[in-house]
């Protein structure tokens, strides 16, 4: 076989691999088994997540945030709507957290019911916006959550 | 279809755009006019004064953001500089297309240069990224699934460089290289897709509507600027390729003298 017509299926083969693999994840449910973080509901619904570290998802339950200044602790609900999950948190929450926003928690649920961490992430929506005397509606920041 | 073409028109028609359109025509009119300095410079030299306007208005005249505050200027080079390392694997992987279909060097010597290129800019995705996490997410890094997905993205390009310099034979390199690349290719959509696939700390994709005026102009600008730069960059890369492979070439045989 001639060098030029070997490339070219090559090529072809490759692009065939490419697109078999992208076809594969694109449609398969891989995301079933790809989870970056539990909802509450999610969470509850397990038996087998008590004292494994995993990541909690949802948003801040307005009303719930003990912020304790002098011993640097936080504790806050973890909503995702339908169930709620109490968070314990070692240290002080970041700059962006606050009532409403979407959080992802990493730590472990511990049998007084209670998901213990040390480690609050703060999700932002995809809106950019300019300060205009009110603040950006709370809700709108964690409409990416809904997701998967 | 008339939203599809009324909406091409506007991006077509957008002031800020005008920086691209008038690049590319001054890039053409340089490689026709064959001026004594090589025509990429042109690019070079537009694209490093638009950057430093973008930048100097993304800090100066752009609102802060609303959540993020002062932080979220960053966006002005971390968006760009995702949005051209996926242009740039695509460069790669349309000329290694041409490669592969061509069997022109000229192909081969684009795919080193743009993958080369790709990297640093994945790279600056990541490090500018990572930097922006930190003081809004609360996280230098995580494993969720955009991130992840443009590790690796990263880290397959390198693998490409990697393999490319381990072939010696100047066309089999260039086929194992277009073949490599093309497979790579298959990061692109994954990191493009992910944040829709798979729920993830990264938010999902800005769109027009969900971005401030002043914010998005001054992005679209430094993402033309980022181009600019980067057809620069993919260009002086692609003649030092040239340079290369001419000097591996093999000598041409001495004719004896007094031979015929």
């Amino acid at each position: 076989m001639n060098e030029a017509v070997k490339r070219r299926i090559f090529a072809l083969v490759a692009l065939a691999v490419a697109a078999g693999a992208l076809g594969t994840i694109a449609f398969s449910d891989m995301g079933e088994d790809l989870v970056y973080y539990w909802s509450p509901t999610e969470l509850l619904a397990r038996d087998d997540a008590m004292n494994h570290t995993v990541r909690l998802g949802g948003q801040v339950e307005p009303g719930t945030i003990d912020w304790d200044k002098e011993a640097q602790t936080v504790s806050f609900s973890i909503s995702d709507g339908s169930a709620s999950v109490p968070v314990s948190c070692k240290g002080n929450p970041p700059q962006m957290f606050r009532e409403g926003i979407g959080v992802v928690v990493e730590g472990e649920l511990q049998p007084d019911g209670v998901f213990h961490t040390e480690k609050i992430m703060v999700k932002h929506s995809n809106e950019y916006k300019a300060p205009e005397g009110t603040e950006t509606d709370p809700r709108k920041l964690y409409s990416t959550l809904d997701q998967g | 279809m008339m939203s599809f073409l009324s909406g091409l028109w506007a991006i077509l028609t957008e002031p800020v755009n005008f920086i691209g359109w008038l690049g590319f025509a001054m890039m053409a009119g340089a490689i026709r006019m064959k001026p004594k300095f090589a025509w990429e410079h042109t690019v070079g030299v537009w694209g490093l004064l638009w950057l430093t306007i973008g930048c100097a208005l993304g800090l100066g005249w752009a609102p802060k953001e609303a959540m993020m505050g002062e932080v979220g200027r960053i966006l002005y080079v971390h968006v760009p500089a995702a949005w051209i390392a996926m242009v740039v694997f695509t460069i790669a992987f349309v000329s290694a297309l041409g490669y592969l279909f061509s069997g022109r060097l000229g192909w081969d010597w684009a795919v080193e240069a743009a993958c080369e290129v790709g990297v640093v800019l994945n790279g600056l995705l990541l490090v500018l990224g990572s930097i922006f996490a930190k003081p809004t997410w609360n996280t230098w890094w995580t494993w969720d699934p955009r991130l992840t997905a443009s590790l690796v993205m990263m880290l397959t390009f390198i693998g490409v460089i990697l393999l490319r310099g381990a072939v010696r034979d100047p066309n089999r390199r260039a086929t194992w290289t277009g073949v490599a690349t093309i497979v790579a290719y298959l990061n692109i959509p994954i990191t493009y897709m992910s944040v829709r696939w798979w729920a993830s700390m990264h938010q999902q994709q800005s769109t027009p509507a969900t971005m401030n005026d002043e914010m998005k102009m001054v992005m679209r600008m430094c993402a033309w600027a980022f181009l600019m730069i980067s057809i620069w960059f993919i260009a002086r890369r692609w003649r030092l390729a040239q340079a290369n492979a001419m000097a591996e070439m093999p000598e041409p045989l001495e004719i004896p003298k007094g031979a015929r």
